[in-house]
């Protein structure tokens, strides 16, 4: 199984990064920055994260993979029908990938290609069956395969949202699907943490908390009013507001959640954004 | 009902640019309830032509232009005004606009786009609630459909971007999930959310749609 879910099972405390492939062909400034990630148990490769077109992470992943990075390769059902969902997932599996983060994606209207036809053959839900489905050596039409791949499937959750009770039925559906981990959106407030750990308890699935390190108040308004479920409480923001140096206060907080994070639930999610260098202040 | 509304005129401009002599033909159904093909719209657009210095050999507003034959016999009784036209300019939905150029072989020009299935919330304000997708899962979602009013046709929950019961593409949007919550909640019964809800069968959309009563259905 994959170190991932190794580290996971073994009880230990994992911590997780993401890279975004790059926008053209050239993955030398990726394969070099995430040997600056110290201490991280798996890369996240993002899916034209935000709607915005990049290198396919299946080929980022594959090329990470084999230079000994251990990967979580996210997929989204924003811009590939069930055909190709199956199709890269066999692809992502022949290269030895094996954890996966298997998202809805954001809808195309906030990318570089606002004009596309968002696909959402499937939802997350269904791509998590479909996913457990290859897992035991079947297509989604139930055709055998030849060669039966072996995944570490994870899901996202924003553990803030309202109405708590509907997110959560998401989630239990996820998980019946054959989710095996969560990675979470970023969290900021201890409480909400507590009350997702708290409702996932009975279900024993680990969960990974998103940890976003906020660079100025500025950047933490524009999340509030561009980014999907990001939502930086009003304590945060004028924390930033009476902060001389606003990226060490960025960093203390985000080194504050990592802390009580490691109370509450299995591991972090560290999403610095190009600050891959912040990374042992936050882990301090 | 279809709703729809008139193309930019610099674009009707360009696609008219070789023709003088114009014939008009509005749809007394959809296009005059949203207002984009009715007859005062059509008045309104020959005075345009006017301007851009055309003809205009006369006009005609059909019942429901989408239906082919009463369409037909409708440009029958303008033979001599449509003949002594260059085109014939329609602004009806995409239907209407085809069944005109399925019956006649001078060259059609589309004025409107049609945009969606629309319900009438109040006059001249139109909302899609179905997006006919031949597989209806409205008496398990309360009667919200979620393949259409969640803006990416989830079929088990909200997505992440879901913001205080409000959608992530326009927050004036609620979430459609939210929704089927909130009203399966106030029914007392668990309705979708009792099962996870399997990928969605979109041969039943394959296009182009045929229906037939006739000969058996088929």
């Amino acid at each position: 199984m994959s170190y991932l879910s190794d580290q996971l099972a073994a009880g230990q405390f994992v911590v997780t990064a993401e890279i975004a492939p790059p926008k053209g062909t050239n993955l030398a400034p990726a394969l070099a920055d995430v040997k600056k990630f110290a201490g991280i148990t798996a890369v996240n490769v993002t899916d034209n994260q935000g709607a915005n077109m990049r290198l396919s992470p299946l080929a980022l992943a594959a090329q990470l993979q084999q230079a000994g990075t251990e990967t979580i390769l996210q997929l989204t059902c924003r811009d590939r029908n069930r055909m190709a969902l199956q199709s890269d997932l066999l692809g992502a599996a022949a290269f030895g990938i094996e954890n996966l983060l298997l998202l809805s994606g954001d809808h195309s209207k906030f990318g570089d290609h606002p004009d596309a036809r968002p696909v959402f053959d499937l939802d997350s839900v269904q791509l998590l069956d479909m996913t457990a489905g290859l897992m035991a050596g079947f297509d989604m039409v139930g055709k055998p395969l030849n060669g039966v791949p072996s995944f570490f499937p994870g899901a996202a959750v924003n553990p803030a949202a309202e109405p708590f009770e509907l997110i959560f039925q998401k989630v239990a559906k996820k998980v019946d699907s054959g989710a095996r981990f969560f990675q979470t959106q970023s969290i900021f407030e201890r409480d909400s943490l507590e009350r997702f750990m708290a409702a996932m308890a009975p279900l024993n699935v680990p969960v990974i908390a998103g940890v976003l390190l906020i660079r100025s108040g500025k950047m933490a308004r524009f999340l509030n009013d561009n980014i999907p479920g990001v939502q930086v409480p009003e304590s945060l923001l004028e924390r930033f507001d009476r902060a001389r140096d606003p990226m060490a206060a960025g960093i203390a907080i985000a080194r504050e959640t990592v802390s009580w994070a490691r109370d509450l639930c299995q591991g972090v999610h560290l999403m610095t954004l190009g600050h891959e260098d912040k990374i042992p202040a936050i882990l301090e | 009902m279809i709703i729809s509304e008139l193309k930019p005129l610099e674009e009707l401009q360009q696609a008219l640019s070789e023709f003088d002599k114009l014939f008009l033909v509005g749809c007394a159904a959809c296009a005059t309830v949203c207002k984009s093909g009715g007859e005062e719209e059509i008045f309104k657009f020959q005075e345009w032509l006017v301007e851009q210095d055309k003809d205009v050999t006369g006009s005609a507003v059909i019942d429901e232009a989408c239906h082919i034959m009463r369409a037909a016999r409708d440009l029958r009784h303008h033979k001599n005004a449509v003949a002594e036209a260059d085109a014939v300019v329609v602004l009806a939905c995409g239907s209407g606009i085809q069944s005109i150029s399925t019956n006649i072989e001078k060259r059609v020009v589309g004025g409107l786009n049609s945009t969606f299935l629309g319900n009438v919330r109040r006059f001249g304000q139109y909302e899609e609630m179905c997006s006919l997708c031949g597989d209806c899962i409205l008496n398990e979602t309360a009667g919200i459909c979620p393949v259409t009013t969640c803006a990416k046709g989830l079929l088990n929950g909200p997505c992440g971007g879901m913001e205080d019961g409000h959608c992530e593409i326009d927050a004036e949007i609620e979430c459609a999930w939210c929704l089927i919550y909130e009203r399966l909640q106030n029914q007392n019964r668990p309705g979708v959310f009792a099962r996870r809800v399997p990928p969605k069968n979109w041969s039943r959309r394959r296009k182009p749609g045929r229906h037939s009563l006739r000969n058996g259905g088929r």
